[in-house]
Order: structure tokens, then sequence, then C-alpha cells
């Protein structure tokens, strides 16, 4: 079989895997979400977090309890870290220090799993397992919280509550995330994945040389670290690393882990507004990015223009042999598509053209199809929008699944779309402006400049994978992209919830001859072009004066 | 609970909701996972090791160096693929490269340079390419030769001045002085070799192709992995190495060519990652011969 036909194949399986695990995952999801029973474990940890799983949010208590508990799980992170020389199975490690400790708790609490740190060499087990990992499956369900608050805005009717922030965190937790993370764990180990708790063991090699192999709880931190679309590696290498992905298949699973829940959720969408169409309407413009994104970058990576690639004969710089190079670009599209971060190839050393999609997809927003629940949510803002453009062009009151879109919801979806370009491209520019900035760059030329605009892009989006040559453990990049990283979840967040509040209040208005249907090819396509739209309107003269120069002769 | 103001009660609640979840999900689940990881999958969960005469020699499934202290190939052994990891496949200090595409111009050393930087120098990319492909060539005793590639190993790039306009002056950035530029001449100007400390930034950057066809050192063998601990080379590179390994161990070729085969791995299913032949187990199957 030629490179090329695998590599599609390859595609193709993982299109047919997630077509089969849409419906009755994304089913799955609603019923998760829209039961009144509690389960025995969860009514004990409802007792435990002192919390009344029967009591209904408005939206304001929603997001103050959203925000507590990322403090919290902030401080927390922080605290293992700076502590773990004194805890048990910090294998000799001294404590984190201040700033890249700071830097990694807003990294892991905001989904986004940037890692300023190298794994191997700074992190003890017991950070990983109980500090890092556990965000791995909080920030997912806290994403996945939001996304199911929007869509509860636009299913109730005239209520003043869009839901309990305690039972979707905990749902979200223990129906879903653990059970998948459990089975996807346990069928990585049987692919060569390790889940140890051993130092690292010591051997002499066949030429007489040494090499510490390392140790750790892997497998179960790697399922959830690509399930939760969360990306920070138990090792500086990342899922290149074939501890974390042994082998072709392993790489093949963990993909469909990455990309598994995003493209399900908008079947729970469909389900709770009580209209299927609406979520298969949604699920189309995320598959229709996504494959542009996954065959371009895949094209870009085979074709090897650039004057390395075309020196060694293939991009295959930075790329494992048991992946290749096209194995390696699909991942490297689902990990930038939605917001994991995680590579098994260094993005760094893509081709201009490829390494550009890979920000592309970024730039995207993160909605093709994005990251657990942060996908739907910005989708569906994104569909508000699209519908608001749509309206002002043909004179049409902007209605979405019943729900009139006002002043105060477009304002909404409007301050939610301006937070990550002004944080994207004002970071850079600041960094770009600077001495401290501008001493983290490896290469030089176009190149530095795209490793900077990637940093900040991956940061404000909550992505989290890396140009990696970058030098960004210093205090200024763990101030800077901490702070991208915080208002780059947390102030959209804030409007989504808005959003849903002021949603959910409105009576719903009957369909007439004046609404845009949202469940059409038409509608679909719109959404598509508004996306790519705006996108290329916020970030083309950026890629112009990085990638684009690089890769343009 | 209930008498104590809203905020308070949230913030109790959140703090009580980090614990339990970290019980959860930070140690119930790892150690479940451990436990029945550890019972059906041990030696996978443990990391593969392979043993030879009863000892440990490293992971199946990660590459390791097959050089001597001095950093010399062992020409009895299959070479592993570069690696950016530490000095090559150092577990604690995993790493790729992360050099760019277009990574083509050198920093000569220079000797009288201010700073330790400048006295070493920096090759780029580019560089490292050449210099590993006409090194494997010489092992392997077959042309090294590959585009963009000067004859003595390095990146066959011109510097030419003024950046835009008719060139004046034209440097081979990457071959220092005495050396003798690749090309003799560019667009009617004689090129010049060049000069350790000297700035050519100013300069339009010349990548040339060259006439080379038939590249014989596989794309595998230049380049450096993305975890550096890449356990695999490809199979075209395995056969290039074969006729040496099979003479410095006195083996039949077509001896060396089945265990090739034997350690080699296919697609999964017929379609996922590439083939891939595992270095460290061939060359334990070759040490049982």
């Amino acid at each position: 079989m030629s490179d090329n036909t695998a590599g599609i194949l390859f595609i193709a399986s993982l299109v047919v895997a997630l077509v089969l695990t849409h419906k009755p995952l994304g089913d799955h999801m609603y019923r998760v979400y829209s039961g009144v029973r509690h389960s025995a474990v969860e009514r004990v940890v409802y007792r435990l977090l002192g919390v009344r799983p029967e009591a209904e949010q408005k939206w304001g208590v929603y997001a103050r309890s959203l925000l507590a508990f990322s403090v919290m799980s902030l401080l927390f992170l922080y605290g293992l870290q700076r502590l773990q020389d004194k805890l048990f199975l910090s294998l000799g490690f001294p404590p984190v220090t201040g700033h890249l400790a700071w830097n990694t708790a807003v990294s892991f609490v905001t989904n986004t799993n940037w890692q300023a740190y190298s794994g191997e060499s700074t992190m003890g087990h017991l950070v990983q397992m109980a500090g890092l990992a556990v965000q791995n499956f909080v920030s997912a369900a806290v994403g996945m919280a939001v996304a199911i608050a929007l869509v509860r805005g636009f299913a109730r009717k005239k209520s003043e509550t869009i839901g309990n922030f305690w039972v979707d965190l905990v749902r979200g937790t223990l129906r879903i995330l653990l059970p998948i993370a459990f089975a996807g764990a346990i069928v990585l180990i049987a692919g060569g994945v390790v889940q140890n708790f051993s130092a690292p063991h010591t051997v002499t090699t066949l030429t007489g040389g040494v090499q510490h192999i390392t140790g750790g709880p892997v497998a179960s931190q790697e399922a959830i670290k690509e399930l939760g679309t969360n990306g920070g590696g138990f090792y500086n290498t990342n899922s290149a690393h074939p501890f974390e992905n042994a082998t072709s298949w392993t790489n093949w699973v963990e993909i469909f882990l990455i990309l598994l829940i995003p493209f399900a959720l908008p079947r729970t969408f469909g389900r709770m507004v009580g209209q299927l169409r609406q979520g298969y309407a949604i699920v189309s413009v995320m598959a229709i990015l996504a494959l542009a994104g996954v065959v371009l970058t895949n094209v870009f990576e085979l074709s090897g223009d650039a004057t390395v690639p075309q020196a060694v004969g293939a991009a295959m710089e930075g790329k494992d042999v048991r992946f290749g190079v096209s194995n390696s670009a699909t991942f490297a599209a689902a990990t930038t598509l939605t917001s994991t971060g995680a590579v098994n190839s260094f993005h760094d050393s893509y081709t201009p053209l490829g390494g550009m999609m890979t920000m592309f997809n970024m730039m995207l927003g993160e909605v093709a199809p994005g990251g657990v629940g942060a996908g739907l949510y910005g989708m569906l803002v994104l569909a508000v929008i699209t519908v608001f453009v749509a309206g002002l062009m043909v004179g049409r009151t902007p209605e979405y699944v019943g729900k009139k879109i006002g002043a105060r919801e477009i304002k909404l979806a409007s301050m939610y779309f301006l937070v990550t370009p002004v944080l994207v491209l004002v970071g850079t520019a600041v960094a770009m402006g600077n001495r401290a900035g501008l001493a983290a760059m490896l290469n030089t030329g176009p190149h530095g400049l795209s490793e900077i605009l990637y940093a900040f892009t991956s940061a404000s989006n909550n992505n989290g994978s890396a140009f990696a040559g970058v030098t960004v453990n210093t205090p200024w990049y763990d101030v800077a992209l901490g702070l991208c990283m915080i208002f780059g979840r947390f102030l959209p967040i804030i409007f989504v919830l808005a959003l849903a509040g002021s949603l959910a209040g409105q009576a719903p208005v009957p369909e007439s001859a004046g609404t845009l249907p949202t469940h059409r090819p038409q509608f679909v396509g719109m959404v598509v072009g508004v996306t790519v739209i705006v996108v290329a309107l916020t970030f083309l003269p950026a890629l112009a004066l990085g990638p684009l120069a690089e890769g343009i002769h | 609970m209930e008498r104590l103001p809203g905020w308070l009660r949230r913030h109790l609640a959140a703090i009580r909701a980090v614990i339990v979840l970290t019980l959860v999900t930070g140690a119930v689940y790892p150690l479940a996972v451990t436990g029945i990881g550890q019972a059906l999958f041990h030696g996978d969960a443990n990391g593969s090791i392979v043993q030879k005469d009863g000892r440990d020699v490293g992971s199946a499934i990660v590459g390791q160096n097959f050089t001597a202290k001095d950093g010399a190939a062992v020409p009895a052994y299959f070479q592993s693929r570069p690696s950016a990891a530490g000095d090559g496949y150092d577990m604690q200090s995993t790493a790729a490269s992360n050099l760019g595409p277009e990574d083509v111009v050198d920093v000569l050393p220079n000797p009288a340079g201010a700073d330790k930087a400048a006295r070493e120098g920096r090759r780029s990319l580019l560089t490292q390419v050449c210099a590993r492909s006409r090194e494997i060539g010489e092992r392997e005793g077959v042309s090294g030769a590959r585009p963009y590639c000067t004859p003595d190993g390095v990146g066959a790039v011109l510097k030419v001045f003024p950046f835009a306009g008719t060139p004046t002056r034209v440097v081979s950035v990457n071959q220092a002085c005495p050396a003798a530029p690749f090309v003799a001449e560019y667009r009617g100007v004689k090129v010049e070799c060049g000069r350790p400390g000297e700035d050519y930034s100013a300069g339009r950057t010349v990548p040339v192709r060259g006439e080379v066809t038939g590249v014989r050192v596989p794309a595998d063998a230049v380049t450096a992995s993305g975890s550096g601990l890449d356990p695999d080379i490809s199979v075209a590179y395995a056969e290039l190495q074969a006729p040496r390994v099979a003479r410095e161990r006195g083996l039949r070729p077509d001896r060396v060519q089945a265990l090739i085969r034997q350690n080699t791995t296919g697609r999964a299913l017929g379609f996922m990652g590439a083939p891939a032949v595992n270095v460290l187990q061939l060359n334990l199957a070759l040490d049982k011969e």
C-alpha cells in the first residue's frame, strides 16, 4: 500500500469511528446532563461538598461557583508543586520555581496545558497524578458544564436559572470522563504505554552506555490528556515519546480520544433543544472545517516544500518513523483543531505552510470541533453571530433555535470573539517590542516571529502546543502567557454564561416565514464562511509576516 | 453551612470539591489503572524491558545509541537515527531539535570570538543534515550526496549582496575559509568562502539545489526524531546498513536480511503508521547469532 493511500485510510477510519460514536455518546451525555436522579456515589460527593444538588443557579451564581472552583484548583496545584519535595513520590525533584509553578497551575486549570517545563526532570509522580491529571479531568468537565449551560439557555423557556455548576461538574467527571478514560488507559497499556510508580531504572545498553528508563503513572494520565483535550505530556516530548504513544495504533487511539467528545456534543445539543437537525448542522460545520484542516496540513507536510525537507527528501525532522509524515500531520491537525495541544511530532520543524496550518487551526477559535465543551459553546456563539450577519443582509430578525438575538446577546457574542484576537495580537506585539520577549526565539527571521505568534495563539486559545524551540520558561513569558491563558479562558466563559442567562429568560419566538432556517446546508455554509472570514481578517497580517513570508519564495 | 453568606459557602464547597475530586481522579483512578495494568500487561506497564544474558539492556520500545565511549558508531551494530535528547537517547531530557525548515545559515566557529557561543559557532539544520548524510555515506560505502548540500558536507547556501538588484558580492556562507566554494561563480560574480566572525545577515539567502539525483541515504537517517527516543529506522535505512553489519559479523547477507524482516513492524491493520525496523531488537537478534 502506498504511503498516501495509507494516510487517507487512516483519516477515513477516524471519520467512520467518530460517526459511529457520535450518536450513542451524544445521547449518553444528554442523559447525564438532563437526568434528575443522583447516583449513590454522587449523593455522597454532594454531601461532602456541602451543596444541594436540586438547587438551580442563576447565571451569575453559576459563574461565581465556577470561578471559585477554578481559583481553589489554581491554589491547590500551585501549592502542590511548590511543596513537592516535602511530599512523597517526588523522585527527589526540588520544588518547582515560583513563576513556573504559577504558569503550570494556570495552564492546567484553564485546560491549556502549555508546558514551560520538562516533565521528566521537573515533576514528581505525585504532582503529575494528583495535580496535573486531576485538572485534566476537572478542567474538561468545567468546559462541558459551560457548554451545557449555554445549551440550556436555548432549551429553557422563561427560566431564571441555567443549572447547577456542582452537579454538572461532578456528573461530567464521574459519568463521562472517568469511564472512558479508564477504558482508554487500559487499551494504551496494552499497546506499551507505561503505568507504574518506579523511579528511573538504570540499565547498561548493548554498547556499554547508560540509559535511565523512566517510569510513572503515564497511561492513566495519557488517556484523560487526550480525552479531555488537555495535552500536557507526562514527558517533555509528549505524545511522540514511546512511553506515551508506543505504536502506530495507539496513535490512532489517541487521535480518536481527542476528537471523541467534541464531535459528540452537538448531538447532545440537538437532543437538549429538541431539534436533532440543529445538532447535525453544527456538527457539519465542525466536520467541514476539521476535514479541510486535516487535509491541508497533510498536503503541505507531504509536499515537503522548504529547503531542509527538500534536502532531506521528506519532512522527517521532528517526526518518528512509526508514525510517518502523514499520521503525524493528522495528529497535528487534530490537536490544534481541538484545544488539545498534545503533539506526536514537533511543529517548529514543520514546513512553513504546514506549520501555518497548525496555527490557523487554532486561530479558528478552537471550534472545529474545539476543546471538550469549549468547542460547542464557541461554535454556538459563531452561529449566533452568523444569524445576526445574515439578518442584517436580508432584513430578517435574527433568531436562533427559537430565541431572539437582540442587542444584549450580540454584544456578549461580539465580546466573546474579541478576547482571543486581542490577547494574541497585543501579546505578540508586546513580546516583539521588548528584550525579554525577543530573547526566547530559537530560530531567526520570519520563523522566529512564528514561534512567538504561535506561543500567544496557543496560550490565548487554551491550546497548549508550541513551536517548541521557543524558550518560554522565563519569568516574563511565564507571567505573560499565564495571563493570556487566564483571560483567554475565563472572560469568554463569563460572556457565554451571561448569554446563557439572557437566552434562558426569553420566551421562545414561534417560527415564522421570517425565520432563517438554521439547519439547512445554506446555513452550514454561512457559518463556515463567517468563521473563516473572521479569522482571515483578524490574523492574515500577522501570518503574512511569519509563515507566509517564510513559505513563499 | 446554610447560615453562612453565599460567597463563603461557595468557596468552602470549591475547596471540598478540589479535595474530593482529587481523591477520585488523582488517587483511586490511577491506582485502579495501575492495578489492572500491572496484572494484565505486566511487561508493557513496566516499560517493555528487554534483557540480554539475564541483564536489563533497555526498553524494546525506546531507542538507544549504538556507539562506543568516544561517540563513534560501533560498526557491528545497526545504528539508530540522530537524536536531540541530551547527548542522544537520554530519557531524562527528551527533546526534538525544533529547528525550522529554513534554518540553513551556520554561524561559523570563530576562534577569536568574544564568548563561548561565538567560538563554538552554530550549525544550521541544513548543515547538520548534510554532515550526517556525508558521514553515513562514508560509513556505508555509498554516496552521501543530497540536494542543497556541498560535497564537503555543509549546506549549499549563498549570501548575495546587495539584498536586491544585481549581485556585487557572493559568499558561500557555510564554507569556512580556506574551503573552496561549491560553485565558482554566481551570476557572473566570483563566490567567496565564508570568513568566521563576519556578519552576513544583510545579504539575501540563496540555497542552491545542485544536480544531485538518486540520493542513497534515506530521510530518517539524517533527521532527528520528535521523541528523541525513536526506537525505529526505516526499512531503507536498515537495508543500507545490512552489508556493513554482515561484513563486520561475518554473517551471510541473506541471514541479516531475514533478521531485518523479522524485526520489521508493518503498518498496524495494514494502514496505520509506517513500516519500521526496531533497532534494539534487531541488534539483540544479531547478538544471538
